[in-house]
């Protein structure tokens, strides 16, 4: 047994990657499912056995092929990146499991088996991305989840997800490249892609252009990936017309693992080693955080398809993550980390409750659900409860991470009061949003059209509910996320002088 | 002088600001397709580059033979090759079923087509 736990982090990636072409074969589209499912189970088991592994202390290390590093390969999990591997593998088990009526409305039955295969590739590069220590192999994981991702974004019936899916091809691609010019900029000067090995070599030759050119290279890239205000425009058309429960999979996580190599690169890897790094990166990331909550949320307001409203609404949660960041402080990192996870937990929720909205309803604009929470209370009740954790109202998750963000923000002085009054003008905005939702769905003259609707199939009301009561629970028990992600931020900032 | 004899990266620089400019500017999908695969070419160079050792011979252990060329830039760079090839292709394969739901694969077209 402690033999199988030592190549837990290789299996991470191996099991989802070597199912893939497994799932393909399997021509019952039931069984297809049924596999990617088991898979998917299985990985998120193994995210959870490290994560009480690191809870204990220690880290899994592991050399691929027992080369040692720096020449060898090395994956590592540690704390920070045990929370993404939970993030990454439990968005896609729910989705997977409340996802059959949903993929059987937006999929063709007989290529159904090639869009799980596809699913699962994604899921392996985005998992992997957390468990590689190696600059390189993040890149190739970082492309195989992308292009795996376009594939099921455009494997619906929806047109409009082609132009949407080739605007997210351009702009990844860019944002990938970027990222491989800023490592190829580190290898010419250090000769090293190990990241640790990386923080220590960049130290002899810190104060050279190249470095800094890279620094900048990787920051940019990866800011794309993630969709940071101004570089988010490919989100909203890509969640918008993607399948349903690729939605559920990629809002919950794929914007996640871009934020979090941003913050292993700019703090682990450059913190220590560039003059200035921390007051370029505060005054770089602090201003466009700022415009991402204010106007994202703004664009909600007005949104009027419910989805393309969540997606900004994540625009501007990806602002508040990279708020907390900005104050280079434990406190900011702690409170940016955790709402990874609780934004994570909020929007997975609610996105479910929108797929059982769509497998049921003709249309997802406010004005065709009118009233609809008569005909789907259950659905509707979910709704509700993970819009309340988006709002960050007392009791739930969403609440944990605007408390600590807000009193990290206190921290840093006269700037901190106003940057307190964007948190709130912020939230007021999701409270605001999240009425409109449930204002049309409760109280608006019933629509004729959905006389006929029922509730969602059973499985996926279960997993939405079960996906909602997480809110509530990790708002009221959040040891597990705030120790890892205290100890995320304390890793991150070691190197701070 | 000194720029001159670092001609490569000049090139790496041009080439990439080609792909870049052509993703940007041209509305045709195909040709914005082109100016991302002349994008990452660029990128290619620059790593092809950097492993070269000015007299160096391949890595391979032989009599009278001191100075050897980095291997590892054009190991990595074949894969990153692989990578640009796949993601062509998709572009290409989107590309192909925007020309058959829409009818065309202009931008301009694209974007008029879904406002009605």
């Amino acid at each position: 047994m402690s033999n199988l736990a030592h190549h837990l982090p290789a299996l991470q990636v191996i099991v989802p990657m070597l199912t893939a072409p497994l799932v393909m074969l399997l021509k019952p589209s039931g069984l297809a499912r049924a596999a990617a499912t088991a898979a998917s189970l299985l990985a998120f088991a193994i995210a959870v056995t490290m994560t009480v592994g690191v809870l204990d202390g220690g880290t899994f290390t592991y050399q691929m092929g027992s080369w040692p590093a720096p020449y060898g390969i090395e994956l590592g999990v540690d704390r920070f990146s045990a929370l993404l591997l939970l993030i990454v593998t439990g968005a896609s088990t729910f989705a997977l499991l409340a996802g059959r009526r949903s993929v059987d409305a937006d999929i063709d039955e007989s290529r159904q088996p090639l869009f799980y295969a596809a699913w699962l590739l994604a899921l392996a590069g985005l998992s992997g991305i957390p468990v590689a220590a190696d600059a390189f192999n993040i890149f190739v994981f970082m492309e195989i989840s992308s292009l795996a991702s376009y594939v099921i974004i455009a494997g619906g019936a929806d047109r409009r997800a082609l132009p949407a899916v080739f605007k997210y091809l351009i702009m990844g691609t860019i944002g990938a490249t970027f990222y491989l010019i800023g490592i190829g900029l580190i290898y010419l000067m250090t000769g090293t892609l190990n990241l640790a090995d990386m923080e220590l070599r960049i130290h002899e030759v810190a104060d050279q252009k190249p470095i800094l050119v890279a620094a900048g290279f990787i920051t940019i890239g990866l800011a794309l990936k993630a969709a940071l205000f101004p570089l988010h425009v490919w989100l909203p058309n890509a969640y918008t017309y993607a399948p349903n429960t690729v939605t559920v999979f990629l809002a919950a996580c794929s914007t996640k693992v871009s934020l979090y190599l941003l913050l292993r690169f700019d703090f682990f890897v450059f913190q220590g080693n560039l003059a200035g790094h921390d007051i370029q990166f505060a005054y770089f990331l602090m201003p466009l955080a700022v415009l991402a909550i204010l106007i994202a949320s703004g664009v909600a307001l007005f949104e009027q398809n419910i989805k393309r409203l969540l997606a900004y609404s994540s625009i501007a949660q990806i602002g508040y993550i990279l708020l907390g960041a900005s104050f280079v402080t434990v406190a900011g990192l702690t409170a940016s980390t955790v709402h990874l996870f609780n934004h994570a937990l909020a929007k997975g929720a609610l996105f479910l409750a929108v797929s059982c909205l769509a497998t049921q309803c003709l249309g997802l604009r406010l004005n065709d659900l009118g009233g609809v929470a008569k005909r789907m209370p259950w659905t509707a009740g979910a709704l509700v409860l993970a819009g309340l954790s988006l709002i960050g109202i007392p009791g739930t998750a969403g609440f944990i991470s605007k408390w600590y963000l807000i009193t990290a923000a206190l921290e840093q002085g006269s700037l901190g009061i106003a940057l307190v009054a964007v948190l709130v003008i912020g939230s007021l905005m999701a409270a605001v949003y999240i009425w409109r939702i449930v204002e049309s769905i409760y109280f608006a003259e019933p629509n004729a059209d959905l006389s006929a609707v029922r509730e969602a199939p059973r499985m996926m009301l279960a997993v939405t509910w079960l996906a909602a009561l997480a809110n509530l629970y990790f708002g009221l028990a959040p040891e597990v996320p705030m120790t890892l992600a205290a100890s995320a931020a304390e890793t991150l900032l070691e190197h701070l002088p | 002088m000194e720029l001159l004899g670092l001609y490569y990266y000049w090139v790496f620089a041009v080439l990439l600001m080609i792909g870049f400019y052509a993703v940007i500017a041209k509305p045709n999908l195909i040709k914005k397709l082109i100016g991302l695969s002349i994008f990452q070419a660029a990128v290619f160079l620059l790593y092809i580059t950097m492993g070269k050792v000015e007299g160096g011979t391949a890595p391979i252990f032989q009599d009278g033979v001191t100075v050897y060329s980095n291997p590892l830039p054009q190991v990595l760079i074949l894969t990153a090759i692989v990578v640009g090839i796949s993601t062509t292709a998709l572009g290409l394969g989107i590309v192909v079923r925007i020309k058959e739901e829409y009818g065309s694969i202009e931008e301009h077209d694209i974007q008029k087509r879904d406002r009605r």
